[in-house]
């Protein structure tokens, strides 16, 4: 599994993700975002977290437009993988690879927490290594995470099975408290329809060590690399 | 030329923002008020060869970045 890390001005997961994908086997390749094609071999182009230019205009707006955004795309079309981390999917919906969009929380304010997810499907390249149905403990950290898509995209994401996380509680269920941003249908992530671009605000690169207080995210990198492994 | 560039929030689309303004100029007892929408304004200083021109890319600007168009209007003046 060859991972390209695109950084963009004012990303900072760049690192924790690139960590998260070697400890998990992957080999990464840094890629500045202004360069317009991605490093031969690429399986995997990765859009970190962060606050690409300042979140000026629209959160991942600028970002969608640079050069390496056109190579995720050329990529992506022809059936690459493509996970887009927080910034990483707020600039897959800016850039089109996605639809929707993410706006400001419901409840107005940045949220920094712990937050369980349910895996709704593990038959991809993402979720492979989790249970469907599943429940995970991993972290988000935004202030614009709040899905939101007219009636006819909420139809189809989910009449295609294309929600990937939704925020539930401890157990599970899906609950207003438990949707930390008043997303629609508690949608934490998306994939596109050939389930090769995935979107999602929370960060599973956080918890891959025991150390920092859970592995919970460790999964969606075992998925990679394996899905890489099984493809050859 | 300049031209003033205008962004609003499709009706429909919730504007947590601009609630939390209209409840803010509630709570200072501004009369009146029945609701807020927030959005953008952007003055661009354009060179084209004439009115018509400068309307065009600047709508093309708006469809390529200054909007998105998903959830977002907008309104081209040249002042």
């Amino acid at each position: 599994m060859r991972a390209a890390i695109i950084t963009f001005p004012g990303s900072n997961r760049d690192g924790d993700v690139a960590r998260a994908l070697r400890k998990a086997g992957a080999e990464t390749v840094s890629v500045w975002h202004g360069e317009n094609a991605l490093p031969p071999g690429t399986d995997l182009a990765v859009l970190p977290g962060g606050f690409s230019y300042g979140d000026y205009l629209r959160c991942g707006a600028i970002a969608a437009r640079s050069p390496a955004m056109d190579a995720v795309r050329a990529h992506a079309a022809g059936g690459g993988l493509v996970l887009g981390i927080c910034n990483g999917f707020q600039m897959l919906c800016e850039s089109g690879l996605l639809p929707g969009v993410l706006m400001r929380n419901a409840q107005l304010r940045f949220i920094c927490r712990r937050q369980h997810l349910r895996v709704e499907r593990n038959d991809t390249a993402f979720t492979s290594a989790y249970e469907a149905g599943q429940v995970i403990d991993v972290c988000v950290a935004h202030g614009e995470g709040n899905y939101v898509a007219d009636p006819e995209t909420i139809a189809r994401l989910e009449g295609d099975g294309r929600v990937a996380f939704r925020y539930c509680d401890a157990h599970g269920e899906i609950t207003d408290e438990a949707n930390c941003n008043g997303s629609l249908n508690a949608i934490a992530g998306i994939w596109s329809p050939g389930f090769n671009v995935l979107g999602m605000m929370p960060h599973p690169e956080n918890l891959i060590d025991p150390l920092i207080g859970g592995t919970d995210g460790a999964g969606l990198f075992a998925s990679l690399c394996r899905a890489k492994a099984d493809a050859a | 030329m300049k031209a003033r560039v205008t962004v609003t929030l499709k009706n429909g689309v919730l504007d947590p923002q601009g609630k939390a303004i209209e409840g803010a100029l509630k709570s200072l007892d501004i009369a009146g008020v029945n609701s807020v929408r927030q959005g953008k304004v952007f003055d661009i200083e354009i060179d084209a060869a004439d009115a018509d021109a400068a309307r065009a890319t600047l709508e093309q600007a708006c469809e390529r970045l200054l909007a998105n168009t998903v959830i977002e209007n907008y309104r081209v003046e040249l002042v």
